[in-house]
């Protein structure tokens, strides 16, 4: 009884969010009479919060190594647009080259904010404000202040439409536009079942804990089902988006990294507790230096898919983006002290925050109470997970609102 | 006889697993000068702490009598209106606020709008001349010396119109000249403004040259109250008091089987690493051998933990000079990690501070000093990690259900066997333990001292710092004494007593100049 609880109680936070997800979906989906799950607006959702997951993901492991965060990461994303408008459209050099090269540039910006962040030790909330007012500053200078467009085919397909349907045709009596999208969808659950079913079979003979055939089971087929449902839904589009690929590559390697890896368990002990780590003999120094290296890389892999999308490359793109990803990490339960937090609840956050967005929109709900909304969402999840955290909610509460009826009976 | 200004009267003070004082009765009469004195942790802070309302009212038993009234502080505001003022032995100003902006920090002068600069620059030039601190009252805090800035607290407390001053080891950290003066000061309070001042201190002679009455607390007790000023208490008197408990079989038998030199530490010297003319650890050699348990007694501040966890990697300290040799053979070590790959082990005295991630599991914690022996091409495996939790947790008797626990939720002693079994899981031969057993019950004392004894038996050297020279003399082969960064005697078991080491420490340590 107490393992149950207690594995709830471990997995509660996710949970909660997970549910609080689904609430927000329905809610929308209700409220928009439908349209918010309408294949083209879920196709469309993904495209418009892609650039949102691969910033929160990097920001996600700033942030655990003692909640520092980037301010830069918009700017970045602008000035690598910049840069590879002007290596493809201006320049015309093959966009392959160019992306490499754009990937490069992120990761020197990378080590020019982790040089003064972790060798300096210089806060990073300045460094990046500066990186923030320097790179918007010299995405204006290479652009000169112009939009450039359009990029070539090569270089949009990479992370924009859908996955074609190369498997073929129409099935005979299914009104599915692209079949592919649902097989891609079946095989991904089929390797879900598989995998659950392995990672059960796997703690029964090493004698660890495990959940019932039946609890597997269920936990499998919701879980497939929900991904086979939501292939289905884009089937009826035009197909799986093509940034789903490296959206799904992105989640799958840093969910790796931070849960399986010595590197991944280091970044956690840094946040945790930097004294003990570094007399642990982990080299602090260096992973705060290579948290923001592979955050400016993965800004600049999000700064290729957002010109990509946009398909060009504008002076004020990224505008705030750097807000939008903290938020989807606070939301998803990361602490701002560091040392907790993980992929999937960041994934889970930035949907929430996606959702609120695009169903806001739909109702046609203006951009300034939008904002006001966003910002309630965002201190309303954090202080859920303070109170419930240091366990003062009821003291504090109580003497708050006990005061109150004191005074009251008094009188 | 004087009336009594303060009466303290059958104190008693719990934390969580410790009895910090146990019904202390303390009599203080105006117009005197008394000293508490004791070893480290007999309580002397902690009763000082419940005075002054650091500890507010309920959270102990007994009463506080002060100028015939029972009082019932809950703050330190409390006691400050009633002329109750405590300096800590760190002292508390604002390094970058000026010498008058500290003095009425929280007590402002305040004029219709805001605070009255003219009149705060004046009252602070008044009080410091009182103090004899001729400075300009504009001036930074941090641009004068230690022994000036505990004048300005001293005028601090002035400025609240003291009439009870407490001072926590206040010269602790000053020169001979400083602290005479100090001294001198404080005479001068008590025979023209009759102040009463209760001293805590280590310093025997500078004890002998001020107090009117001497307090000896030991373990949480009042033992005894000499009176100074009847009859000159000697110091070997007093250190009787302050030593002299009952040894009981608190210590697991060890056989010794000492080996070869197996660490070797030579003219090491460390200086502070912000402060860096300030040398913490002068010129120290020693040695440990294989399967020998030695022991570093010292005061607080002697620096034994810089001494460690310099050795550890330089972990600590700046200018950093002298050899450490292990098996003979001269290691350059850099960081925490080059030491750990040479097989030491730091366990800090501070393990929630500087030893543990608290937000972690057990079973992280435990691994997290050398993952690489649960993990291949830098993934770990899961498995093995557990294993080796699991094994700790058995071999230490961590008391918990399963090694998935928060070390946060875990007691003081569960997490120090947590502690224990993360250096032990990094398969170290040297051992450096500081303060294995602050703050644990009497319990789990027992089973780490077992666990040292095993370690030994293992042909691994153990070096042992500890405030509690009981559990020095139960557990060490032999025991180096430190005095404000010096070796100053080297004694084997056997041969030593509390009474030596304490001697030796205060001989070592002479403060002032008094005679």
């Amino acid at each position: 009884m107490s393992k149950i609880k207690n594995a709830f109680s471990k997995n509660l936070k996710q949970f909660v969010m997970l549910i609080t997800l689904v609430v927000i979906i329905i809610f929308f989906q209700v409220l928009t009479r439908g349209i918010l799950l309408k294949p083209m607006n879920v196709f469309n959702l993904i495209n418009q919060n892609a650039y949102v997951v691969l910033l929160a993901v990097g920001m996600l492991i700033c942030i655990l190594t003692g909640g520092n965060i980037d301010l830069s990461v918009g700017s970045v994303v602008a000035f690598v647009g910049a840069c590879a408008g002007t290596f493809m459209i201006t320049w015309k050099w093959d966009p392959y080259l160019s992306v490499v090269l754009c990937l490069l540039i992120g990761i020197l910006i990378g080590i020019w904010h982790g040089f003064w962040i972790a060798y300096v030790r210089i806060p990073s909330f300045i460094v990046t404000l500066s990186g923030q007012l320097v790179f918007r500053g010299l995405t204006l200078i290479v652009l000169q202040g112009l939009t450039i467009a359009p990029f070539p085919a090569r270089f949009t397909s990479l992370s924009t439409g859908a996955i074609g349907n190369f498997l073929g045709g129409l099935l005979p009596g299914v009104p599915l536009r692209n079949i592919t999208s649902l097989i891609i969808g079946l095989v991904i659950a089929a390797g879900v079942i598989v995998l659950q079913l392995k990672k059960r079979a796997d703690r029964k003979r090493k004698g660890y804990s495990y959940d019932s055939l039946a609890a597997t089971l269920t936990r499998a087929a919701v879980i497939s089902a929900a991904i086979i449902y939501f292939f289905y839904i884009l089937a009826n589009y035009s197909g799986a988006p093509v940034v789903l690929i490296t959206v799904g590559i992105v989640l799958i390697v840093y969910s790796y990294l931070t849960s399986k890896t010595v590197l991944g368990r280091h970044v956690y002990a840094v946040g945790g507790n930097e004294k003990a780590a570094r007399l642990s003999g982990v080299k602090t120094d260096k992973i705060k230096f290579l948290a923001y290296v592979n955050m400016s890389f993965l800004a600049a892999v999000a700064g290729l898919v957002f010109a990509a999308r946009l398909n060009s490359s504008s002076p004020q793109a990224g505008t705030g983006f750097e807000l939008d990803a903290i938020g989807a990490c606070f939301i998803g339960g990361a602490s701002a002290y560091g040392g907790i937090g993980t992929v999937g609840g960041t994934l889970i956050g930035a949907l929430i925050m996606g959702v609120l967005n695009n169903g806001m929109s739909i109702m046609g709900v203006s951009i300034d109470v939008q904002q006001v909304v966003k910002g309630l969402v965002l201190l309303t999840a954090v202080a859920f997970d303070v109170i419930s955290k240091q366990k003062i909610s009821l003291g504090f509460f109580s003497r708050l609102f006990g005061r109150f009826f004191h005074r009251k009976q008094a009188v | 006889m004087a009336d009594a200004l303060l009466e303290m009267r059958n104190i008693t003070k719990t934390f969580p697993g410790v009895l910090a004082l146990s019904n202390v009765n303390l009599r203080v009469e105006e117009g005197e000068i008394h000293a508490i004195v004791g070893e480290n942790g007999a309580g002397k802070s902690t009763l000082m702490n419940v005075l002054s309302g650091v500890y507010p009212y309920g959270s102990y038993s007994g009463d506080i009598i002060y100028d015939g009234q029972v009082c019932q502080f809950m703050n330190i505001r409390d006691s400050e209106r009633l002329g109750i003022v405590i300096i800590h032995q760190e002292l508390a100003l604002v390094p970058y606020l000026s010498i008058g902006e500290n003095m009425f920090l929280g007590n402002e002068q305040r004029g219709p709008l805001g605070i009255n600069w003219d009149q705060t620059y004046q009252n602070a030039q008044k009080h410091m001349e009182e103090v004899g601190l001729y400075e300009n009252p504009r001036t930074l805090i941090k641009d004068i010396g230690v022994g000036k800035q505990q004048l300005v607290e001293i005028a601090k407390a002035l400025a609240k119109n003291v009439r009870l001053l407490i001072l926590d080891e206040p010269t602790s950290s000053l020169n001979d000249e400083d602290s005479r003066n100090l001294l001198n000061l404080l005479l001068k309070f008590r025979k023209e403004r009759g102040i009463t001042s209760i001293m805590i201190s280590h310093k025997l002679n500078e004890i002998a040259y001020v107090a009117d009455k001497i307090t000896i607390l030991r373990d949480g007790a009042t033992i005894e109250t000499l009176d100074n000023r009847a009859d000159a208490v000697s110091e070997p008197r007093i250190i009787r008091g302050m030593v002299g408990r009952e040894m009981v079989d608190r210590f697991p038998r060890r056989v010794p089987n000492i080996g070869e030199k197996l660490l070797e530490v030579e003219n090491w010297t460390v200086y502070h690493p912000l402060f860096t003319e300030r040398r913490l650890v002068d010129n120290v050699s020693i040695n440990v051998r294989r399967g020998e348990v030695v022991g570093i007694a010292g005061l607080i501040g002697a620096g034994r933990t810089e001494l460690c966890q310099s050795v550890f990697g330089k972990a600590y300290g700046t200018k950093i000079s002298g050899t450490v040799k292990k098996d003979g053979q001269v290691l350059e070590m850099n960081s925490a990690a080059d030491a750990i790959a040479h097989g030491f082990a730091y366990i800090t005295e501070d393990r929630k501070g500087d030893g543990l991630v608290l937000a972690e599991s057990i079973k992280h914690n435990i691994t997290l000093s050398r993952l690489s022996l649960v993990s291949a091409r830098g993934v770990i495996d899961k498995d093995q990690e557990q294993q080796a939790a699991e094994n700790y947790k058995q071999q230490l008797n961590i008391r918990t259900p399963d090694v998935e626990q928060q070390v946060g939720n875990l007691s003081g002693g569960n997490q120090q066997k947590v502690l224990l079994g993360k250096w032990m899981f990094s398969k170290p031969d040297i051992m450096m333990l500081d303060e294995p057993t602050r703050g644990i019950d009497v319990g789990a004392k027992y089973e780490i001292y077992s666990i040292i004894n095993d370690l030994v038996s293992e042909g691994k050297a153990v070096l042992m710092i500890s405030s509690e020279l009981p559990e020095l003399l139960g557990m060490c082969d032999r025991i180096y004494i430190m005095v404000e960064g010096r070796i100053v005697g080297e004694m084997p078991r056997g041969e030593v007593t509390q009474e030596l080491i304490m001697d030796r420490i205060m001989q070592a340590s002479k403060g002032a100049q008094t005679a």
